[in-house]
């Protein structure tokens, strides 16, 4: 049968002979749990007991729950915090870097090694770090010049930066090689026009560099801030004795939503937390698309 | 305005030296390599804790008096630390093949194949882009639970068998296969899945390449599924042992440093060896994916 087949019609065979599995697997492993990730933040169910519809009920919960507008708040404040930083940090050390031949390669390893390590494995590293004398490396180290400890994860306002300095070291090194690979890709004529023109280096970066960077930014933004709005990782591992404190001060979207599900087996609520955290996300991509549609 | 695309080459690229080596660059050198040395830190402590006798291990020294590798061996004697690295290496090298196969199939199905369905496919994968993956944990247990997929390889492993982002970094890169050659292959009498195989796949090795960076990389860190989804010691990954191994009362830091090392070295291995390598892959996935 397949020998009458016109040539056409064997690629349509082909096709879908080459698709079916993957075919089956977005429907069952991707779409059928979205559907049923929504379906289920309706319902109330405990895993033992029988599910019962809910309606709005978990969200109206959601909603006049203190510790969620908490969290809510600090995973804004990791993304404000982080995005920026990393953006600016990341965009300095690769305009500098990208003006240097001597041992350049080294220096690029030097920044970018950290990218290639575990986050779980890192947070503990830091975690070490930031604890009291004798212990942490970085009281010691103050203590060495004599100065007044500094109380990182056991204080509520002191926590959540200390949580995102390994974040934002860890995914330093990705961005830079983004950055220097976009300033490569600006051609050279827009220099050598500009020093024709006798025109200083703030002006070609502010007019030149930066400008034609925007496709890069737009990524670099895009992808970090998708980022920290779904940090755990970190969180969880430098705050296991207490996860998300003190006092929820490190507390993220994410970790609500593991807590939630998996040490209150509260799944309609906690399914709630992930609709919510669908949103977000989709509303960051969504402007994300009207950036780059801009340019 | 002119469209720049900024490409893995233009990286690699040597742009041509400055012919003053003057003090500026001289400062900017010293300031990038403090930087650099500033950020290679946490990873040189790690390791150097990871070798020292407990009574130095609060001394800031960077490197060890006298230094040890009975930490290694506590830990590995331990037993746990070998079977979270076996279920590791395990668990990441089936999911990357996996992604090279079928990713690459997907791809190359969608971008060299003109069958009905065709956009709607395309569109049904590249929205699953949108779904993150902390909205699928739930239905997944569930899902595990009641298939009995909870703590076992397969039950860590079948999220991440495939995934959208390595569809359309391979669609990306069977654009630049030459309809020419699948079609000379077809007249040879080669039938599709050969052609895939034989003609286009040897095509796009440094995109396998990446994706297969990528893909290892991201199981072998991967923390949030493997904690759900394993609950006896001996099914732990890497990350999940070791976060609870930190967490039990007393565990000594120099032990926990060591953990994070065993982690962490067998990648940063792996990067010194390809290092050229890896940072054009993460180039080329970064802006092509």
């Amino acid at each position: 049968m397949y020998r009458n087949l016109t040539i056409r019609q064997k690629q349509i065979v082909w096709a879908w002979a080459f698709l079916a599995l993957p075919v089956l697997f977005y429907s069952v492993i991707r779409f059928y749990p979205t559907g049923n990730a929504i379906l289920i933040s309706f319902q109330n169910w405990n895993l033992l007991g029988s599910r019962t519809w809910a309606g709005l009920e978990n969200y109206e919960k959601l909603w006049n729950d203190p510790v969620f507008w908490k969290v809510f708040k600090n995973t804004f404040i990791y993304l404000l915090l982080g995005t920026p930083i990393s953006l600016v940090l990341s965009f300095m050390i690769a305009y500098h870097l990208d003006k240097l031949r001597f041992m350049h390669g080294f220096l690029r390893m030097l920044y970018f090694l950290p990218f290639m390590t575990s986050a779980v494995a890192m947070a503990w590293v830091w975690r070490w770090f930031y604890q009291d004398v004798p212990i942490g490396l970085f009281n010691n180290i103050l203590a060495g010049f004599g100065i007044p400890q500094i109380a990182f994860l056991q204080s509520t306002t002191n926590a959540l930066p200390a949580v995102l300095a390994p974040a934002v070291w860890a995914g330093l090194g990705f961005q830079v090689i983004i950055f220097m690979a976009g300033i490569r890709a600006i051609p050279t004529s827009y220099y050598e026009a500009a020093k024709i023109d006798g025109v200083g280096w703030f002006t070609v970066l502010t007019q030149i560099t930066i400008p034609l960077l925007r496709p890069t930014i737009v990524f670099i933004v895009v992808f970090s801030s998708i980022g920290f709005l779904r940090i755990f990782d970190h969180v969880f591992n430098m705050t296991t004795n207490n996860p998300g404190g003190p006092l929820n001060a490190t507390k993220p979207l994410v970790l609500m939503i593991y807590d939630t599900a998996f040490n209150g087996f509260d799944m309609g609520y906690a399914a709630a937390q992930t609709v919510v955290l669908f949103t977000i996300l989709l509303i960051v991509s969504l402007i994300q698309l009207r950036l780059l549609r801009s340019t | 305005m002119v469209d720049i695309a900024p490409t893995s080459d233009a990286l690699l690229m040597a742009k041509p030296a400055p012919r003053t080596q003057n003090l500026g660059q001289i400062i900017r050198w010293l300031l990038l390599f403090i930087g650099g040395v500033i950020m290679i830190m946490p990873i040189a402590y790690m390791i150097s804790t990871s070798l020292k006798w407990p009574h130095e291990v609060y001394n800031v020294n960077l490197i060890p008096e006298e230094p040890t590798i009975d930490n290694y061996i506590f830990v590995l004697e331990d037993g746990r630390f070998y079977w979270w690295f076996v279920n590791s290496i395990i668990i990441a090298t089936i999911t990357t093949i996996c992604n090279l196969l079928f990713d690459s199939l997907v791809g190359y199905t969608l971008c060299k194949f003109r069958f009905p369905g065709r956009t709607i496919v395309f569109i049904a994968i590249l929205s699953t882009l949108m779904i993150p993956t902390e909205m699928l944990v739930i239905p997944w247990y569930l899902m595990s639970q009641s298939f009995g997929w909870l703590d076992s390889y397969w039950g860590i492993m079948f999220p991440g068998l495939m995934t959208a982002f390595g569809t359309f970094l391979m669609k990306q890169f069977f654009e630049s296969v030459p309809d020419d050659f699948i079609e000379a292959a077809r007249i040879d009498g080669l039938n599709e899945l050969q052609i895939w195989w034989t003609v286009a796949m040897p095509l796009v090795k440094p995109a396998l390449a990446a994706l297969a960076i990528f893909v290892f990389l991201g199981n072998w860190t991967a923390f949030l599924w493997p904690l759900i989804v394993t609950n006896s010691v001996d099914m732990y990954t890497i990350p999940v042992g070791l976060s609870g191994f930190g967490d039990e009362a007393d565990v000594a830091w120099e032990l926990i440093m060591t953990g994070a090392a065993i982690s962490t070295i067998p990648t940063l291995v792996v990067f010194l060896i390809f290092q050229r390598f890896i940072i054009r892959g993460v180039v080329m996935a970064g802006l092509k994916g």
